[in-house]
């Protein structure tokens, strides 16, 4: 096990560093100058130069990037070049929004998609499974932002059912805050339930035709029991694997979200700061999501040893 | 050397297609969708970005204008005809960047114990980083345009192929017909194009009919952000994003694309089930 930690850990710092220095090193590459763009009208050599001192962009590449790891490790993210707000700041307010909406759409395709493609298993062949085979193939294949533009339509502009936009904080006032987001959460989460769906079905009918099952069948479990108990469980650790996986298009699907919806969470962030060229804010983002990578990842590794016992963190035995 | 494979004839292939009324339907709209898609410069009514000021937001119905105007009097047929040109030229370039890096790594992570490990992991990397962020940074570095939305989500779709290649190339190389081509003193190279890719066509095939509709999805998003297509070019995600605006006003321009695109991406994803379906030796519906 601690061998297994101390892998992990290098492994992790490893990535975060690549993928750090990819960036850093990638939104250097970019036209344009940030200089120009922070100086505003007063252009002038001195006001340039006065501009890239203040920021450190007169100095090596290596140095700015020795400098931004060196300030990360001590939990400064820099200002924004176009909000002049700290990083972090920003990140306090952005991060929030966009937890609760991953947490609860994740939570709602996890229902949907386990519930779905069990019921498919078990009703293999009847109607049951046609109709939840069908509604997977959609969910494949609508356009998930179009979803959402065509629920804003018709529930909140036509309706007032549900607000077309905004955000309140869930500790300011906990049932405006839900009704803020349950269109977004319900968007987000049965786009990611469709994969979640077809991979609990096939990975079920595989375990109902083990003989651990049939064994079970035959000494007369309930078929709940047998069902739950025996071959859910065992189909869950490629769920769980499929869940993980998710987590790429759970980021890019919340992006695209929070900007139809108007949230301002982590993806408004995002793309406001690459469109704005705001370097810092770029960095920090992909800081953030590789370390929730990193993390989640992390936690799927341990959610095997819970679900299968027989699996253990690290590989071997003990 | 000729040797047979696993690969099941085209005969029964074709047999088991047309016994799924599924696939047939699919196919067919498959058909009609590439052939609308290719011949739409001709076929489309008006020219994509032909503005008629007298005439905006007339809804679906009117005489001339089967499906309605948009905001600047465009015809909305004429742009979804062409939008899913776009669409489909995106949704193939970007398999094609997929197919032509992904399978030569998965032959080789399959066939090649010591590429293996690099190749995996550097997949699984790949896998779980998000594609739009990808997207974006490309389109930070590149500009947006048609040809860097396809590459960014054909990078994007590069574990996936990999991933699919390596475990067929790891069945492949454990049979008997590569075993007595090692022992006829055959290169590795010449077995991997000989014996191998030959084989691992089936499941590539299958892949890519997935990956294009998910393809399509992405170019949709990506040119809804303002990172692919650029307008006044026509595509059914700017189109999506123009009408956002006037959506409470021309419904229409913000449901039909949408449709448009749904109907591409469920043919695709319901002829692939259905060949993956009909390559299964066991003949199972799975």
């Amino acid at each position: 096990m601690r061998g297994y930690l101390f892998t992990r850990a290098w492994q992790s710092l490893l990535t975060l560093f690549l993928a750090t220095a990819v960036v850093f090193l990638g939104i250097r590459a970019l036209p344009g100058d940030p200089a120009l763009a922070l100086a505003g009208e007063d252009r002038s050599p001195e006001a340039l130069a006065a501009i890239r001192a203040e920021y450190g962009l007169d100095q090596s590449v290596f140095v700015q990037f020795g400098r931004f790891a060196w300030n990360a490790v001590r939990g400064d993210l820099g200002t924004s070049t176009r909000t002049g707000v700290e990083v972090t700041a920003m990140l306090g307010t952005a991060l929030p929004v966009t937890i609760e909406l991953a947490l609860l759409a994740i939570l709602l395709a996890t229902v949907l998609g386990v519930g779905a493609g069990t019921v498919a298993a078990v009703r293999r062949g009847r109607p049951a499974e046609w109709l939840a085979n069908g509604l997977a193939l959609i969910g494949l294949s609508v356009p998930h932002f179009w979803l959402g533009l065509v629920a804003i339509l018709y529930l909140s502009v036509s309706t007032g059912l549900f607000p077309a936009s905004g955000f309140v904080p869930f500790l300011d006032d906990p049932v405006a805050n839900l009704h803020h987001i349950v269109l977004p959460v319900v968007i987000l989460g049965t786009g990611l339930s469709a994969v979640i769906m077809r991979q609990t079905r096939s990975s079920m009918l595989d375990a109902l035709g083990t003989d651990y099952v049939r064994t079970a069948k035959a000494k007369g479990l309930r078929p709940r029991a047998v069902i739950g108990r025996h071959a859910l469980r065992n189909s869950l650790i490629v769920v769980v694997t499929i869940v993980g996986l998710q987590l790429g298009a759970l980021i890019s699907g919340a992006v695209v979200t929070e900007q139809i919806f108007g949230l301002p969470g982590f993806g408004k962030m995002t793309i406001d700061a690459v469109f704005q060229r705001d370097y810092p804010v770029i960095q920090a983002v992909v800081l953030v999501t590789a370390t929730a990578y990193i993390g989640i990842n992390f936690l799927v590794d341990l959610l095997y040893s819970l679900i299968d016992p027989r699996i253990r963190v690290g590989g071997a035995a003990a | 050397m000729t040797t047979t494979t696993t690969v099941p004839d085209r005969g029964r292939l074709l047999r088991r297609l047309r016994r799924n009324p599924l696939a047939v339907v699919s196919f067919v709209v498959l058909t009609l969708a590439v052939l609308v898609a290719v011949l739409s410069p001709w076929l489309a009514p008006y020219a994509p970005e032909a503005t008629d000021f007298g005439r905006t937001f007339t809804p679906p119905g009117t005489p001339g204008h089967p499906l309605g105007t948009d905001d600047l009097g465009r015809d909305v047929l004429s742009r979804i005809m062409l939008g899913m040109r776009a669409s489909l030229t995106v949704g193939v370039l970007a398999v094609a960047t997929a197919l032509v890096i992904g399978v030569p790594l998965g032959l080789a992570a399959g066939y090649f114990r010591a590429c293996d490990a690099v190749i995996s992991r550097l997949a699984d990397l790949m896998l779980a980083f998000p594609f739009l962020i990808l997207a974006v940074g490309l389109a930070a570095i590149r500009g947006a345009s048609l040809a860097n939305a396809a590459v960014a989500i054909g990078i994007a779709q590069i574990p996936g192929i990999i991933r699919v290649v390596r475990s067929d190339t790891l069945r492949l190389k454990s049979l008997d017909f590569v075993a007595a081509s090692v022992v006829d003193g055959a290169g590795d190279l010449w077995i991997l194009r000989r014996h191998v890719l030959p084989n691992a066509t089936s499941v590539v095939l299958v892949q890519a009919t997935v990956a294009i509709p998910a393809a399509i999805l992405g170019e949709a998003v990506l040119s809804f952000l303002g990172l692919g297509i650029q307008p006044p070019d026509p595509s059914l995600g700017t189109m999506l994003a123009t009408a956002q605006q006037f959506a409470a006003r021309a419904p229409w321009s913000a449901i039909l694309p949408g449709l448009a695109i749904m109907l591409l991406a469920l043919a695709f994803n319901v002829f692939g089930d259905s060949l993956r379906d009909a390559l299964d030796p066991k003949g199972s519906t799975r």
